[in-house]
């Protein structure tokens, strides 16, 4: 396949992609923007207003990034397991396979559809926000970026679970028992300067972490994690859940026998 | 005639030591139609699974068209078509999108795409069908669709493993002559399939495979001509009292207005004739009872049984 043609298939396959969750935009888009509203309300607007300033900014306005970026994770990650164990469920990634589109066009088309549904979940979560608080934007292109790159990682990360999956309940173990508690402990609700000192090294370890701190810093330009550090972890871990993932793609891990 | 397909000692060993296929070696020539058969089990399915990668081999070679699938993948897979035994779409799909979007896969342009997909769609009669999800058609128009998807990228060799299964008469005898029609168009064909009939109608060379060993692989008509009886039933006009002794030919009771005549086929049928009929018993019609090349394969994979168990 010469470049347009690889270019055409990449097409294909994230057109396909983005029209699969937009076809169930009730199941796939509604229920996060619905979910983070309910935060906004009762943790904003409710609960906020009595836990007082976090981090030098009203409550509300501290979650705002946290949240945005939650749904953002949850949902590319999401988006990129059920459609790759889907297609394997009904074998229809035999189409795929058996075209000349090389391995890493199907690994990029996955990943533009899960990067695709994150940012659509993303900036629906972040219109609805406008309705609590005013937006506040430090710097745009950090703000991008990260979200970008953390769609990217989460959306890599679902691949490979969707390689391994051998049940629709294996799709749900991962973001049940792994990325949900990690989101929830990666310093959304609350600054990790809150907590003692074993607890704020142990935070550490969490990648999460580093992606809620450096996108926070896009809107409110504060950060509880150095932003170059926070840099350099995503990207290390791209880096790796990509290589790993052409890996097992190549080795047809899953779908070839 | 140049080769479209080439094996070389293909081999498959699946996790767990079955050996599906045990050394085959086969050549299809370039616009042949080619049948491969064998009984269930037969290691078939894995020899179309290797030859469209969704199968690693264990050993051997593969080349398609003159593209070896181990060093020059891409090349051998633009070359292929493949309809595979299983519905493998996305039943959730539209069947216009199902088409175009396999065109995409080949790096052939959207609009370009949708153009093929409705002139394949139109001739697979499904045009009608484009915009309904796939998984309300029928099993036919699956199956029908299962073949548009995989013209779509114009192959130089298409691999349909049991197209026909549980498609009605109709339906089966439609697809035979739009397969003979992209066959006389030059599309190099393999077809498996369990109604002999069909490869005895269809393809022009065929190999038998049974327990991933290659048993036979000749011509159509050289295999049929190996057939040394028929067996034909003849209905009689009026009933007879007792089963007639004929010289040359051996008779059996359908029922009392039916018999079964076995006649070698070296013989003229009209001596079976004329030996009736100085009996005066009088036959109203005849058909052949079996399927010739039914016949032929269950005496090759009894033979192909017999050997093993005795070596």
């Amino acid at each position: 396949m010469n470049t347009h043609e690889k270019l055409v298939a990449l097409k294909t396959i994230t057109t396909k992609e983005i029209l699969r969750f937009s076809r169930i935009w009730i199941q796939t888009v509604l229920p996060p923007v619905i979910t983070t509203a309910l935060y906004f309300l009762i943790f904003g607007n409710l609960i906020g207003p009595r836990i007082g300033k976090m981090g030098g900014f009203d409550y509300m306005e501290f979650i705002i990034p946290g949240l945005i970026m939650m749904a953002v994770i949850t949902n590319s990650y999401a988006n990129v397991v059920s459609s790759f164990y889907g297609s394997k469920f009904q074998r229809h990634i035999e189409e795929m396979i058996i075209s000349p589109t090389p391995n890493y066009i199907i690994l990029l088309g996955f990943v533009c559809g899960g990067v695709a549904r994150g940012l659509t979940v993303g900036v629906a979560v972040t219109i609805v926000s406008l309705v609590f608080h005013p937006l506040n934007i430090h710097s745009l292109w950090i703000m991008f970026s990260m979200i970008i790159l953390t769609a990217i990682l989460f959306s890599l990360a679902g691949l490979i679970n969707g390689v391994y999956a051998k049940s629709f309940d294996d799709i749900s173990i991962i973001p049940t028992f792994v990325l949900t508690p990690l989101t929830y402990l990666g310093g959304i609700f609350y600054s990790i300067n809150m907590l003692p000192e074993f607890w704020q090294q142990l935070s550490l370890a969490n990648p999460i972490l580093y992606m809620v701190n450096a996108f926070r810093y896009g809107f409110l330009g504060v950060s509880d994690i150095n932003l170059t550090t926070s840099y350099v972890i995503i990207f290390a871990c791209i880096c790796t859940l990509y290589i790993f993932s052409l890996y097992l793609l190549k080795k047809g891990h899953g779908v070839r026998t | 005639m140049a080769s479209a397909l080439t094996i070389r000692n293909l081999q498959k060993t699946y996790k767990g030591g079955h050996a599906a296929l045990k050394g085959v070696s086969l050549d299809v020539a370039e616009g042949d139609f080619f049948g491969l058969l064998g009984p269930n089990g037969a290691g078939k399915t894995t020899l179309i699974g290797i030859l469209a990668s969704l199968v690693n081999k264990s050993a051997g070679s593969v080349s398609i068209f003159g593209h070896d699938i181990e060093t020059d993948l891409a090349s051998a897979k633009a070359c292929i078509g493949l309809v595979p035994q299983e519905f493998n779409f996305n039943m959730f799909e539209p069947p216009i999108e199902v088409v175009a979007n396999q065109a995409g896969y080949y790096g052939i342009d959207r609009k370009e795409a949708f153009r093929r997909a409705e002139a394949n769609l139109k001739q697979l009669d499904l045009w009608d069908k484009r915009r309904v999800m796939s998984r309300t058609l029928s099993g036919g128009m699956k199956r029908r669709l299962m073949i548009a998807r995989a013209l779509v990228n114009h192959p130089r060799l298409l691999i349909l493993d049991e197209p026909t299964a549980g498609v009605d008469i109709e339906i089966r005898r439609s697809m035979w002559k739009f397969l003979r029609k992209i066959n006389d168009a030059g599309t190099t064909i393999i077809l498996t399939t369990h109604y002999l009939e069909e490869a005895e109608s269809l393809c022009r060379n065929i190999a038998i495979i049974d327990k991933g060993e290659l048993i036979e692989n000749t011509s159509t008509r050289q295999l049929l001509n190996t057939l040394k009886m028929e067996t034909f039933v003849l209905d009689l006009e009026s009933p007879l009292a007792a089963l007639p002794v004929l010289g040359n030919h051996k008779l059996q009771w359908v029922d009392e207005l039916t018999i079964e005549a076995d006649i070698c086929r070296a013989d003229s049928i009209n001596t079976l004739f004329t030996e009736l009929d100085a009996q005066g018993i009088k036959v109203l019609s005849m058909r052949n009872k079996t399927n010739r090349l039914e016949e032929l394969f269950m005496n090759l994979v009894d033979n192909a049984t017999g050997d093993r168990a005795a070596s």
